[in-house]
């Protein structure tokens, strides 16, 4: 098989996996349902605390960004990183291990199936909050916070492909330390407040930097609300850059390294650990 | 404890050769290995030609794994989605894997089940979609990891008939099965290797395998009590294995035993006789596989599961 072949056979594979998710995630209505109106509930409840306590207009619009990028958060958490528990689970790993396919484009496919149906929700999520909340946008360079937005994805998923591999051979002890970083992860990250106030401490800020989210909703904020341009934000797409290019072949590597303990273990398909 | 000690088979192209064994013997961990899920701690395999080692995605290419008892893929897909996703995983163009998929569903007699979500099927059609996502890639080598467990008789002898069909008659691929029911090895494989505790016992054809017994006499015995006692078995003379199935329901006891001469089978009789057991009947059996385990290791598979 030349190597064209062996790329064909595998963007086969993740666009198999990508059309599964989309397919599976949209065939229960009510699915969809509580993951539009959850988010919306909970970024109204900061939405309506910043309005109590007379913030600026603004913050309306940091917390509606960090609600909707929270959604790509979850999602790479519980819906890419623990899909490997899921597939051991209900046996279909068996299959994709025995396929002869690179594993990572069963990742890739899971996340771009996963960033598709997600980016539906969110965007309705992003459309209602402005829309009821009517917060004033100020985008000036939308190429850069498309940029932005994009590079936060890429380091999102990719963190969240080596996740998957904790996943794919610990199982339950994985589940937890997802369970574990949910809260963190938006606390640190500012989903709903920005990181760079003066009153959040330094080790807090510290901390933040090191989750490509900080960055991605930052850059975001900045450019969407704040009506900043590159000038501001390259600092972010640089970070993110840097994120996304250290993150992905760890992600390769930390699957080769999982699969083949699992595989030297006997752990691999083992079920219910 | 070791999970495979030993273990040394050869199999041949075109031959459905059957890992014969109780629970726990080490079948799935040989089938596990072959098929590049599992590192061998020692030794070395090769299938078609390719070592499970070094070269485990050219072995991927060739093989096709089926479990019994297995989940053939996503519950919110219907049947024929299902094997259109596992026929991407191979690098079948869309059209042909289309045309692949609708012969293999006609194939295996579930056309009115394949829109059904799989979450919907029942066991045995989920076995029947499972065979087909094993047989998607035409593999040359197709292991088979117990593929009738939970399945009723008719399923059962619709899946067997299929798969020796497939492998003999179209002449198609090599067959590793593994499995725990004699009847089906018997039926099935060209050739059988009884594996017990990680070793092979033995490996013949089926019909050798039982012709080594034709110097045993095999006996089959029915007492009326659940409660029977056949320790002193341990202590008499002659006697080559035993194996004993309770029936709960029916407050009854079958007795196989095998013995080197018919006059030892008497005297067990008459032992149990004065256990004021009532004998239901006595025959004389003709050797099958089973027969052949005890032969090797004194005790039936029953006997095997429940300790």
């Amino acid at each position: 098989m030349t190597s064209r072949e062996y790329l064909i056979h595998n963007m086969r594979a993740a666009y198999a996996r990508l059309w599964v998710r989309i397919k599976g995630g949209n065939r229960e209505p009510q699915w969809l349902l509580a993951e539009l109106i959850i988010p919306i509930i909970t970024l109204s409840a900061y939405v309506f605390l910043y309005k109590m306590v007379n913030a600026p207009p603004e913050y309306a619009g940091f917390v509606i960004i960090g609600g909707t990028m929270m959604a790509f958060w979850s999602n790479v958490l519980w819906n890419m990183s623990a899909q490997f528990y899921w597939e051991k689970e209900t046996g279909t790993l068996e299959a994709y291990l025995v396929a002869p396919i690179s594993r990572m484009a069963i990742l890739l496919g899971m996340a771009l199936g996963g960033f598709v149906n997600t980016t539906l929700r969110a965007a309705a999520v992003f459309v209602a909050g402005i829309l009821v909340f009517q917060v004033p946008m100020a985008v000036y360079e939308p190429f850069t916070a498309l940029v932005i937005f994009l590079l936060t994805i890429g380091a999102l998923y990719a963190l969240g492909m080596m996740f998957a591999s904790l996943f794919l051979l610990y199982g339950r002890e994985a589940w937890h330390t997802a369970n574990l970083l949910q809260e963190p992860i938006q606390f640190l990250s500012g989903t709903y407040y920005p990181t760079t106030s003066q009153v959040i401490p330094f080790m807090v800020q510290l901390l933040s930097s090191l989750i490509p989210l900080t960055f991605g909703l930052d850059g975001i904020r900045r450019v969407a609300i704040l009506g900043q341009g590159i000038n501001q934000v390259w600092p972010n797409i640089i970070a993110l850059t840097i994120f996304t290019l250290i993150l992905l072949p760890l992600a390769k590597k930390a699957l080769d390294f999982m699969e083949n303990l699992g595989k030297k273990e006997g752990r691999l398909t083992l079920r219910w650990q | 404890m070791k999970a495979l000690d030993d273990v040394s088979i050869y199999i041949d192209e075109g031959e459905i050769f059957g890992l014969l064994g109780p629970n726990g013997a080490g079948k799935t961990t040989l089938i596990k290995i072959l098929t590049t899920l599992l590192l061998p701690t020692g030794g070395t395999a090769s299938v078609g030609g390719f070592d499970i080692v070094k070269e485990p995605h050219k072995v991927r290419k060739i093989i096709s794994l089926v479990s019994g008892g297995e989940t053939p893929g996503y519950g919110i897909l219907s049947a024929s989605e299902n094997l259109w996703f596992f026929s991407q995983l191979y690098g079948l163009p869309s059209s042909t894997a289309k045309t692949e998929i609708k012969r293999l569903i006609a194939d295996l007699e579930f056309e009115e089940y394949a829109k059904t979500r799989m979450s919907k099927l029942s066991t045995g059609y989920k076995q029947r979609l499972n065979l087909a996502r094993g047989l998607l890639n035409n593999p040359k080598i197709f292991f088979l990891d117990e593929p009738t467990l939970g399945l009723d008789v008719l399923t059962s002898r619709k899946l067997r008939s299929y798969i020796v069909d497939w492998a003999k008659k179209e002449r198609k691929g090599t067959v590793l099965l593994t499995t725990h029911y004699m009847a089906e090895a018997d039926e099935m494989c060209d050739r059988v290797a009884i594996i017990d505790r990680g070793k092979i016992l033995a490996c013949d054809s089926p019909l050798r395998l039982k012709e080594k017994l034709k110097e045993n006499v095999i006996m089959k015995a029915e007492v009326s009590s659940v409660q029977a006692d056949f320790g002193f078995l341990d202590h008499m003379k002659g006697i080559v294995g035993v194996s004993q199935t309770r029936s709960i329901q029916t407050n009854t006891t079958s007795l196989k035993v095998m013995v080197r001469e018919e006059r030892t089978f008497n005297d067990i009789l008459s032992k149990l006789e004065k256990q004021n057991l009532k004998i239901l009947s006595v025959n004389r059996a003709e050797p099958t596989l089973e027969d052949v385990y005890i032969s090797l290791v004194g005790r039936g598979f029953e006997e095997e599961n429940t300790n």
